[in-house]
């Protein structure tokens, strides 16, 4: 088990748990970061902060504290 | 004639706003929703001898009330009841924007769904089975590309069919068994929250089960607007290429388009207007008074503020542009982590940036920024971003008392002005606006060609909202500083014996500890709250120069003896710093009002800076005679 702040740029996981906690995760889960969806890492910011993924065929951007509380298995077919 | 509601909801970036301009062209009314600054944009048509009323709601992602946007669309529906609602869904992105859509219907509104950018998902390489979408949902689908005006036919064809007796489409199999399948989920939660993880799950599991049926993929392309990003927001180049842009934009608005055409109305409002109206109203005989009223008072008076219009206008042109490519998410994500260190998002660096060039724009600009608090930071924080007005009076005191060092000090005082907006971000972030952080949660849009009629209409909104405060607010103030400025109990006075000089005198021993408590300042504080450059002119006028030179070393050259012998290079430089720092000028309050709702917002916006400069010029003058500066 990882956590989607350890995920490289390139790579794709499945989401396994969204740990935020509060109204941010129904955020989150809205914006479809629910579990089973694949996200992959698309890069990462000049400054090193936030991060953008791809999930639902959409980009979306947050910060790496919150990617931290994203429970993620890694998989290993490419998207 | 009987009238008929239409209302658009979509998540943003579906091109919501371009189907509502193409529906209402310019025949629509811009506000705000009651008690909030959230833009409210109402469009109205005729059509066969029925009125239309087309009400752009806000782009949300959801309807769960996170956020203000999407509490107003929510209560809209709610209690409003709009006899038709037209989802606007990007094709493109179709799997999150059935997000909201579910929602909608979930709400039992007469809705129809409109997939938007049929376009671009082509390209993406989506096939989109309208009919069986239409299965899954139970209600009308339809096709657009808003841009091309593609489709947008079988639009005002809806509106015709519109009518009061709308029912919710005809429903369907499917949607009835996921409206049970919902309904027995949410039963089961009795006591807990109804908008739950598992409702959210139920729902994204109906997409899916939807799309496998309806929506065919090709191999995932790589989109010219996913190589385009590659570069843009890259590592090494995001950041070079984001200063070229801001570059680019603030010498066309400073330097190249809006500044020389501001100086032109400038040149033009002062010179063959000003004596136009001389002329006529010398001529009509009208008495000493009125003449000075309408000529110092309202055109001198509103007139400075008229000149900051081109200026306006091409800067909101410029980030209506920015904006509509996409680009000011990439701003957003590139500054987010610099930002932060303020306790503000990536989205408040662009309003802060703007400060430097003018204010007002600046304050209007926060409307970016997602939350009510952030916004309100920010808003209350850009003034001390030293805008070009204030460039002339640094200029003019650092001529007569540092000459030499003047970049040096003007230097320190933007500096300083940065240094004063970061704390009381942090400060505000942990009184006033206290509270649990919300987290960046962003969405990156495709890279895309703004419509040139949205761009348009944008700027326009946007610069309108600016004249109407300069005709209104701007204008009263004016003739209330020349009311000021001409008379004094016994009649008309000069200047210096009028009730201004009377109420500088009043107001002068407040800065008595700072070294520069005379009448003839506390005049150029008061009407620097007029406009910030008054205060180079006011000195002039109250020092008796009756034509001060426009370059800021020939008008020290003038100044020399008479601030020279009031001011030392100290107490000149708390001066400035109190220059740098206090009310913003009568443009700014103006626009406080507007973006910031309420009377009690601005009034504390426009006052907590005067407190907060008289502290810090009296620290710097008196920390300087302590260090035997003085």
């Amino acid at each position: 088990m990882i956590t989607l702040k350890e995920v490289k740029p390139g790579q794709t996981v499945l989401v396994d748990n969204v740990k935020v906690t509060g109204q941010a995760k129904l955020r989150f889960m809205a914006m479809g970061v629910i579990k089973g969806a694949q996200i992959k890492v698309k890069k990462v910011a000049p400054l090193g902060d936030p991060i953008e993924v791809q999930v639902k065929s959409y980009n979306l951007s947050f910060r790496r504290s919150e990617a931290e509380q994203i429970v993620v298995v890694p998989i290993s077919a490419p998207m | 004639m009987s009238v008929i509601t239409v209302a658009l909801a979509g998540n943003p970036n579906t091109g919501k706003s371009t189907i509502f301009n193409a529906l209402t062209g310019a025949r629509q009314h811009i506000g705000n929703w009651p008690g909030v600054t959230v833009e409210k944009k109402v469009g109205k048509v005729s059509k066969g001898g029925r009125q239309i009323n087309i009400i752009d709601l806000p782009g949300t992602y959801s309807l769960n009330e996170y956020s203000l946007e999407e509490k107003i669309v929510n209560d809209y529906l709610l209690k409003e009841k709009p006899d038709l609602v037209i989802n606007i869904v990007d094709a493109s992105n179709i799997e999150r924007n059935l997000y909201l859509t579910l929602q909608l219907l979930e709400k039992n509104v007469p809705t129809v769904v409109n997939l938007n950018m049929m376009d671009e998902a082509k390209i993406k390489g989506y096939e989109v089975n309208i009919e069986t979408l239409g299965e899954y949902l139970g209600v009308p689908v339809i096709s657009t590309v808003a841009t091309s005006k593609k489709g947008i036919s079988q639009l005002t064809d809806l509106l015709d069919a519109a009518s009061e007796e709308n029912s919710t489409g005809t429903g369907s199999r499917l949607w009835a068994e996921y409206l049970e399948e919902l309904a027995r989920l949410k039963k089961s939660h009795k006591d807990g929250d109804p908008e739950g993880e598992e409702i959210i799950e139920a729902r994204y599991h109906y997409i899916n089960k939807m799309l496998d049926k309806a929506l065919v993929k090709d191999e995932e392309k790589v989109t010219f607007s996913e190589r385009l990003d590659e570069i843009i927001t890259n590592r090494v180049l995001g950041i070079p290429i984001f200063l070229g842009i801001m570059y680019l934009m603030f010498q066309l608005t400073f330097a190249w388009v809006g500044q020389p055409v501001s100086d032109w109305l400038d040149g033009f409002v002062n010179g063959p207007l000003a004596e136009t109206a001389d002329g006529a109203l010398a001529a009509a005989g009208v008495a000493e008074w009125l003449h000075s009223l309408v000529i110092d008072g309202i055109i001198g008076g509103v007139g400075s503020v008229i000149v900051f219009v081109p200026l306006i206008f091409t800067l909101f042109l410029l980030i209506s542009i920015l904006d509509g490519t996409g680009y000011m998410a990439r701003v957003a994500f590139i500054m987010d982590q610099a930002m932060r260190r303020i306790g503000l998002s990536g989205k408040a660096f662009l309003p802060m940036l703007i400060g430097f060039g003018c204010s007002v724009p600046a304050v209007m600009g926060c409307r970016a920024l997602d939350s009510e608090k952030d916004r309100r930071i920010a808003i209350m924080i850009a003034p001390f971003m030293s805008c070009g007005a204030r460039l002339p009076v640094y200029a003019l005191f650092a001529a007569i008392f540092f000459p030499g060092s003047e970049s040096v000090v003007t230097l320190s005082l933007y500096l300083l002005g940065i240094f004063i907006a970061i704390i009381m971000a942090l400060v505000f972030k942990n009184t006033l606006f206290k509270g649990a952080a919300e987290p960046f949660l962003m969405e990156m849009p495709p890279y895309r060609i703004p419509t040139l009629q949205t761009v348009l209409l944008q700027t326009w909104e946007k610069g309108k909202g600016f004249l109407v405060r300069a005709g209104t607010i701007i204008f009263s103030m004016s003739v209330i500083i020349w009311l000021l400025s001409s008379y004094n109990f016994s009649g008309a006075a000069e200047i210096n014996e009028s009730l201004l000089a009377a109420i500088g005198g009043i107001i002068a021993p407040i800065f008595a500890l700072h070294g520069f408590g005379s009448w003839e300042t506390g005049v150029a504080v008061l009407t620097g709250i007029l406009a910030k450059e008054a205060v180079v002119s006011t000195l002039g006028v109250v020092y008796g120069v009756a034509e001060l030179a426009e370059e800021a070393v020939e008008a020290a050259t003038q100044l020399q003896a008479s601030i020279g012998a009031v001011f030392t290079g100290l107490s000149a430089y708390a001066f400035l710093v109190f220059t740098l720092l206090y009310t913003p000028c009568m443009a700014v309050i103006g626009t406080f009002k507007k973006e910031l709702g309420s009377w009690k917002w601005t009034l504390f916006s426009a006052l907590y800076p005067f407190v907060l400069a008289w502290l810090i010029s009296l620290l710097v003058y008196r920390g300087g005679l302590l260090l035997g500066l003085g």
